[in-house]
């Protein structure tokens, strides 16, 4: 589904991302794993086509199609999908009509039609109330004024409600109590699905707890150092990063094959 | 964020109502002197007392100067080479039903979308439409006049109920209060006229269409409504003008009364022709428009929404005499390409526990320059009086600039009087978000712009909040993209 050769991303001239290769097939979740500074974020906005970044691949590819060539709304229609670390606030813009702007807008490219203001709002409640969003805070203005937790449940929803090919998820665990950690991995879970794909970028192995990963990789320094099974998600959390030491970056290529062996 | 390829390109929607009505027309020669005036109030059969009224503020305002301290510039304009009057030519003393209304004119109201057929009742909306100077036609009339509701235009007023003007034309507006509200009342050529009884509630909405047709016509309207005890009127002025290349002016006067327990709403949506993206034409558009809560537990509220004119000069304020009396300004003004914009309002409180709310929401692009200019009074005697004002400006590209001036006088140490301001830039995080969501860039920022003025477009009727929208979109495509 996802085919990404030779990836560099820079910004003002600073590499970030420096060559990285993955291949994602349809059904799987893969983790993205690195300490802070490793380029996971820069990743995660790269596909969903963030212009800040210079970016350069030999390829990058979404079900054969090249993604750099698209817009980010058309990634988003044709169902890549970015839970954002720090959602934004857009004030005076109800939380209910813009989820119900995006799914129009995903719909139409599909050339469905559109769902009136009545049918969404049942789905979307029913959605939201899976996840403790209630009615108030559908109603109130998009991320405004939302807790960190409220703001990652409301990423979630969105996913549940776009039902995207690709959902990429940018730390979706970070500042969440336990309580809210599993509300949001049983959303995730719940999208679990054979036609699917999930990348969860994640700091820690928390989350991987709860939404359990076919495949692990470990970003450092813009590269993946190193991919595995489930198992090297608990390794890092036990030895942390340091035990990648640098070497490991002039071999990407090592990256490259365990995850093609494990799918 | 002008200079991100993606954010630059919602500003280039030609003006989509420059269109020329051919029809002669009947108007007196350009320039102003007694002559003129003279003319002009013999054109519309005025009593004496009426042409000495216009007389005296013709006097008054040779006396004069135009103000300087407003935060926009344009080159001296030349009030000898205005024609203060046109009218479209009638058959025979002006039209009796719509069958007799000239059907060209007709045509160019059908372009504006204006409801005029008697068959628009269902839309609920009476339009008392003024076309360049003269008041063309008026629906809905008989039904409001069960309800002893009169809504004329002004030249009839001052025929039929010149008791009513004579009490009230310049009782909120003097014709001496400003360089030009004063000429206004020198040369006014027509305006709507409402007068709601005691106690009655308007039915329908009540709406003026004013559109600026012949070349070189300065519109001098004049508007005067007055609500009576315990009643209650909502009235719209929506505005368009052609396409020029010259720039027109535009000096109208606006006075509203509301008396013991009435309330008065008038809205606006102002959309004359802007100028191209050079700056080159455009309507200057200064206008004095003032209610005033003369009664107790009276409650006036303006709503503007200014997207038009090359130049916007207008502070649409409240007089809140009456114990308990509310005032309200709500107000989204966008400035884009060249257009320049000082408005805001006056809150004056005179009575006790009085209250004035202000929100104001000013939006720039392209070289637009947007002044918040906002006076809050309290006299002496306005114990507990009251008044919040919240004033947001919204940048869109880095050419254009955002301006607050507050001007607070409090003289009563019980009053409690709050201002916040804040200016922001749409954020190109908050345009990837929505496009990452499957919004296009336009939609993401007329999105983000319909949230920035939600406070105030909630506050429309709704059929007019939808045109609002629409107007908000229209004015801005090409500045972002």
């Amino acid at each position: 589904m996802l085919r990404i050769r030779n990836l560099s991303a820079s910004i003002d001239g600073k590499p970030i991302l420096r060559g990285l290769n993955l291949d994602v097939r349809t059904g799987e979740v893969h983790a993205i794993m690195g300490p802070n500074g490793s380029g996971k974020s820069t990743f995660a906005q790269v596909l969903a086509g963030r212009d800040i970044y210079k970016v350069v691949s030999d390829e990058l590819t979404f079900n054969g199609r090249d993604v750099l060539g698209m817009t980010p709304e058309i990634r988003a229609r044709e169902g890549i999908f970015l839970a954002f670390q720090y959602p934004v606030e857009i004030p005076g813009v109800s939380n209910l009509y813009f989820l119900r702007a995006a799914v129009n807008a995903v719909r139409s490219h599909h050339g469905l039609p559109e769902l009136d203001a009545v049918d969404f709002m049942s789905q979307a409640r029913e959605q939201a109330k899976s996840l403790g969003i209630d009615d108030a805070m559908l109603k109130r203005s998009l991320n405004e004024g939302f807790s960190g937790g409220e703001k990652k449940r409301n990423e979630i929803l969105q996913l549940k409600l776009l039902e995207p090919r690709l959902a990429i998820l940018d730390e979706s665990d970070s500042g969440l109590d336990i309580d809210a950690l599993r509300v949001v991995a049983d959303g995730i879970n719940a999208m679990r699905s054979p036609d699917r794909a999930i990348i969860v970028v994640t700091h820690y192995q928390r989350l991987l707890n709860y939404v359990v990963p076919d495949h692990v990789h470990v970003l450092l320094g813009g590269l993946i150092v190193r991919s595995g099974g489930k198992d090297l998600a608990m390794e890092l959390e036990e030895k942390g990063y340091g035990w990648l030491d640098e070497r490991s970056e002039c071999k990407p290529d090592r990256a490259q094959p365990s995850s093609e062996v494990a799918s | 964020m002008s200079k991100d390829p993606k954010t630059m390109n919602v500003l280039t929607q030609e003006y989509p109502y420059g269109f020329v009505t051919e029809i002669e027309e009947d108007s007196v020669p350009a320039g102003l002197s007694e002559d003129i005036i003279g003319a002009i109030s013999a054109k519309k059969n005025e009593p004496d007392w009426m042409l000495e009224w216009r007389l005296r503020a013709y006097r008054q305002w040779l006396t004069m100067k135009e103000p300087t301290w407003a935060n926009v510039h344009y080159p001296a304009i030349d009030y000898q080479g205005v024609r203060y009057y046109s009218a479209p030519k009638q058959r025979n003393n002006g039209p009796k039903t719509l069958d007799e209304v000239d059907p060209e004119l007709l045509r160019t109201y059908e372009k504006l979308g204006i409801p005029l057929q008697e068959r628009e009742l269902l839309a609920g909306v009476a339009v008392d439409a003024v076309f360049d100077s003269v008041s063309v036609a008026t629906t809905f009339r008989e039904k409001l006049e069960q309800l002893g509701i009169y809504f004329c235009s002004f030249s009839e007023a001052v025929q039929k109920y010149p008791d009513l003007v004579k009490k009230y034309l310049g009782s909120v507006v003097p014709y001496s209060d400003n360089f030009f509200a004063t000429l206004n009342s020198a040369v006014f050529s027509d305006g709507s006229f409402a007068y709601i009884p005691k106690g009655v509630r308007c039915p329908l909405e009540l709406s003026t269409y004013f559109r600026i047709n012949a070349r070189e016509t300065g519109q001098f309207e004049r508007t005067l409504i007055i609500a009576d005890e315990g009643s209650y009127v909502s009235y719209l002025e929506g505005c368009t003008a052609p396409m020029r290349d010259r720039n027109q002016l535009h000096a109208a006067v606006v006075e509203l009364i509301a008396l013991d327990n009435a309330e008065i709403r008038y809205a606006t949506v102002q959309n004359w022709y802007p100028g191209d993206k050079e700056g080159r034409g455009g309507i200057y558009n200064f206008v004095t428009k003032r209610g005033k809560c003369q009664g107790v537990n009276s409650k006036i509220s303006w709503t503007q929404v200014e997207t038009g004119s090359a130049i916007t000069w207008k502070y649409p304020g409240c007089i809140l005499i009456g114990e308990n009396s509310t005032g309200a300004f709500y107000s989204v003004a966008v400035t884009n390409n060249y257009q320049q914009a000082d408005t805001g309002t006056k809150m004056i409180h005179i009575g006790k526990n009085t209250k004035s709310t202000i929100v104001s929401k000013g939006i720039s692009a392209g070289h637009g320059q947007n002044s918040y200019r906002g006076m809050v009074k309290v006299l002496k005697n306005a114990e507990n009086a009251r008044n919040y004002s919240q004033c947001d400006s919204l940048l869109i590209g880095d050419k254009c600039g955002a301006h607050t001036f507050p001007y607070l006088e409090v003289k009563n140490s019980t009053a409690r009087v709050e201002h916040e301001a804040s200016i922001s830039k749409i954020g190109d995080d908050q345009i990837f978000y929505c496009q990452q969501r499957g919004l296009s860039a336009e939609d993401a920022v007329s999105t983000i712009i319909n949230g920035f003025c939600k406070q105030v477009l909630q506050e429309l009727p709704m059929e007019f909040a939808v045109e609002a929208r629409k107007l908000l979109g229209v004015s801005l495509e090409g500045s972002v993209g």
